[in-house]
């Protein structure tokens, strides 16, 4: 009780600071969320209407039938048709290609013949991930338009035309394999984390280097209280913040929250605890706000990003990798919201991620405090 | 009157010396900044290439075959020699199968259900299922790909055979032939790795001097510049061009990590790379320097560079997410980022070859966009005087 009556000046000067700062404080609050509505329509994996161009040699009712194929579906757009090689190339360097279909000069006659024909299928690999898909996509619609050919060559001579093979796919939580239902949630989490790290990386070094720091110090204030007192104020920012992503969210990209509300918002608690710790961390060990500026963005927007499983799979990556990827308090926080908003799933299945949450948060907070106790001697 | 404009310009060169010399000076005692400024980019390059891969090969398949016939058998070694798949667990019924989906220990099941053999002998249709954890859209999909297109082909071949076995039935087929160009293995490392080295270079260098003016602003130390007769242009580029060599430094350094280390081709011209870089980071410099002049204290021009530039660049610039993809609205405003821009000039030089017939619009962008960072920074800097 003590240390609470203890903590309240501390927490009331800080917010007296911040409130001080209303354009800092209005973009902890409002930002996040605009970042959801900007990002959160945009992020989208889904590889479709890949530019095409065709080269038709052949210049036959059966190339061109087999061309309409390309053409009418979603994956490919045509966009051109060349007469060389020169010319797609040309297309696939400005970036206005990234497929191309090369139709023989023998296509009709072979298959008018009975024979086997082949053609080019060009890529623009340097996207692996597009370039991969296009490949698929392409090898996929030659195979149905031969499956046809041949079902029409049973048909000629009076047997049943079938295709032999059917295969159910069955997708579980997403059964539209809408890419945005897996990314937002993330997004969601990655925005809090930032946030919350952005949000007290230069509280403490700011008043390190304005020389206020040593006015705290000769107080009878305990360094514990205060880590508190900068820790508590934007927790509460912050939670509001989110509050209004998750309301966004359900309004304007329909995802609702599956599982249950209390338990997504202690691991929203416990995300935004470890991302302030390390916001701290960085303004204990740095001497200057341009320092802790550096460590803070260097330590969480890109690791953020690439490193916690927000668009890479974490099992994709080299072991070494998973190892270090823990030092993203985003990663874990990912699997719950996802878990949650996607699959809704209870506690049991996610408790994992609450203890290293914990362990996040208790060893940068910890540190933190000490640092400060350093600091006090 | 030639000889008082000479003088004029010597002068303001003379100032624009004292201020980087003034700038260097400050670097020199802040060893720490100056140590993040040239580490931390390898250390994010080397870490962050590795993790940012969307390869996807032997994706763990648990097996579930319920037929038990040489069909099944022959169907099932289909999906484990394809490549893609690599039989981890084998289950005898199909809610154990769902299990390891749930639990993601495997990426996909295949059922195969009794009944499946004796429908292929009668030439009638036979169902297979896989189930997928479609959580991950973007995985999901691309197995379920591999999937059909392993199904797609033994549907052939078993028409085929029954084809052949018939008397005087000539049967057409269209046969696809893949090439790859630019990348022929589709390793997503050439891809992701340059788009990992302009993220780098993006935040470093935006982060030098987005706290330059806002920093002598809180200090107080900026009205000990204001007396003296250094003019608003010449204090700008005396802050820009100390920066400006330690970002190319930056450039230099993550460039070899990517190739050296990593092994990203580089077909096109290394000179052309070096003198469009040099672009990019005046654009990202004359950003950060803006930032500095627009905020009023160092956490305000944190808060600005975070939410208003790095962080729309990184998710909307065309790092992972295709920008053609976005909508119309979204497009438009990806015209403004650099890094748009310079996404396209990077993996255009390293992967493709491309020359200066292809880049100039980009370059041309990138010289628009610094010319008008760096007015607009004089400006809000003249008035920040005024």
């Amino acid at each position: 009780m003590t240390i609470l009556k203890a903590l309240r000046p501390m927490v009331r000067k800080e917010f007296r600071q911040i409130r001080r700062d209303p354009a800092s404080l209005g973009m902890l609050l409002v930002l996040p969320a605009g970042m959801i509505i900007l990002v959160g329509y945009a992020l989208n994996f889904d590889v479709k209407h890949i530019p095409l161009v065709i080269w038709d040699q052949s210049r036959t009712h059966e190339s061109r039938e087999f061309a309409e194929h390309f053409r009418t579906t979603e994956y490919f757009s045509h966009l051109y048709d060349a007469a060389s090689y020169d010319e797609i190339e040309e297309h696939f360097l400005n970036g206005r290609a990234k497929i191309a279909l090369v139709i023989p000069e023998n296509f009709g006659r072979s298959l008018l013949a009975g024979e086997e024909t082949r053609v080019q299928i060009l890529v623009d690999g340097s996207d692996a991930n597009t370039g991969g898909q296009a490949v698929g996509y392409a090898g996929r619609m030659t195979a149905d338009y031969s499956l046809r050919l041949i079902g029409e060559a049973f048909q000629r001579v009076g047997r049943k035309q079938y295709v032999p093979l059917d295969l159910q796919p069955r997708i579980w939580y997403n059964p539209d394999l809408v890419s945005s239902k897996f990314l937002v949630p993330g997004l969601i989490g990655l925005i809090i984390s930032l946030t919350a790290v952005i949000s007290t990386a230069l509280t403490v070094v700011r008043e390190k280097e304005l020389g206020t720091m040593e006015q705290i110090m000769v107080s009878p204030l305990r360094p514990i209280q205060v880590i508190a007192g900068k820790t508590l104020p934007y927790l509460a920012i912050s939670l509001v913040a989110t509050t209004a992503i998750l309301v966004l969210g359900y309004l304007l990209f329909d995802i609702e929250i599956k599982g249950s509300l209390l338990v997504l918002y202690s691991g929203i608690v416990m995300v935004i605890l470890g991302g302030l710790g390390q916001g701290l961390l960085v303004s204990t060990v740095t001497d200057s706000q341009q320092v802790a500026f550096m460590a803070a963005a260097l330590s969480s927007l890109l690791p953020g990003f690439i490193l916690s499983g927000f668009v890479f799979p974490i099992s994709s990556m080299p072991v070494v990798l998973q190892v270090l990827s823990n030092v993203t308090v985003n990663k874990f926080f990912l699997v719950v919201v996802r878990g949650i908003m996607l699959k809704g799933v209870g506690i049991e299945a996610i408790w994992p991620q609450f203890v290293y949450m914990a362990i996040f948060s208790g060893v940068t907070l910890g540190i933190s405090v000490r640092r400060m106790q350093k600091q006090v001697r | 009157m030639v000889a008082t404009r000479f003088h004029a310009v010597r002068e303001s060169a003379r100032m624009i010396g004292e201020m980087i010399r003034k700038e260097f000076l400050q670097i020199r005692q802040d060893r720490r900044m100056l140590m993040v400024s040239l580490f931390a980019p390898v250390l994010q390059v080397l870490l962050l290439g590795y993790a940012a891969t969307t390869d996807l090969t032997n994706a763990s398949l648990v097996v579930c075959d319920q037929d038990r016939t040489p069909e099944s058998r022959t169907f099932i070694r289909r999906f484990t020699t394809s490549g893609y798949f690599v039989e981890r667990y084998r289950v005898d019924v199909p809610d154990e199968a769902n299990r390891y989906i749930e639990h993601a220990e495997a990426s996909m099941a295949l059922v195969v259900p009794k009944g499946f053999g004796s429908s292929l002998l009668r030439r009638e249709q036979a169902h297979v299922q896989v189930v997928l954890d479609g959580t991950d859209a973007n995985t999901s999909n691309v197995l379920l790909g591999y999937a059909s297109q392993v199904v797609a082909s033994a549907s052939q071949e078993i028409l085929l055979d029954a084809a052949s076995a018939m008397r005087g039935m000539r049967v057409g087929m269209v046969v696809p032939e893949p090439r790859i160009w630019f990348n022929p293995d589709l390793k997503s490392a050439n891809y992701m790795v340059p788009g990992v080295v302009v993220l780098v270079l993006m935040v470093i260098t935006l982060m030098l001097t987005s706290l330059g003016i806002v920093r002598e602003k809180e200090i107080g130390t900026l009205e000990q510049l204001m007396v003296t007769p250094i003019k608003p242009h010449e204090l700008i580029l005396g802050k820009l061009i100390p920066f400006a060599a330690i970002g190319f430094t930056d450039v230099v350094v993550v460039l070899a990590v990517a190739r050296f280390w990593f092994h990203v081709p580089m077909v096109g011209s290394i000179p052309l790379l070096f003198a469009l870089s040099g672009l990019f980071i005046l654009t990202t410099l004359g950003l950060g320097l803006f930032v500095s002049t627009i905020a009023k204290s160092q956490q305000q021009a944190m808060l600005i560079a975070m939410f208003f530039v790095m962080m729309p660049m990184m998710f909307l610039g065309g790092f992972v997410f295709p920008i053609a993809n976005m909508p119309p609205v979204i497009q438009a405003t990806t015209y403004v980022m650099p890094l748009r821009y310079f996404f396209e000039i990077v993996r255009g030089i390293l992967l493709k070859g491309a020359g200066p017939a292809e880049l100039w619009h980009q370059a041309l962008a990138l010289i628009v966009f610094g010319v008008v960072i760096l007015t607009l920074s004089v400006w809000r800097f003249r008035k920040t005087l005024g």
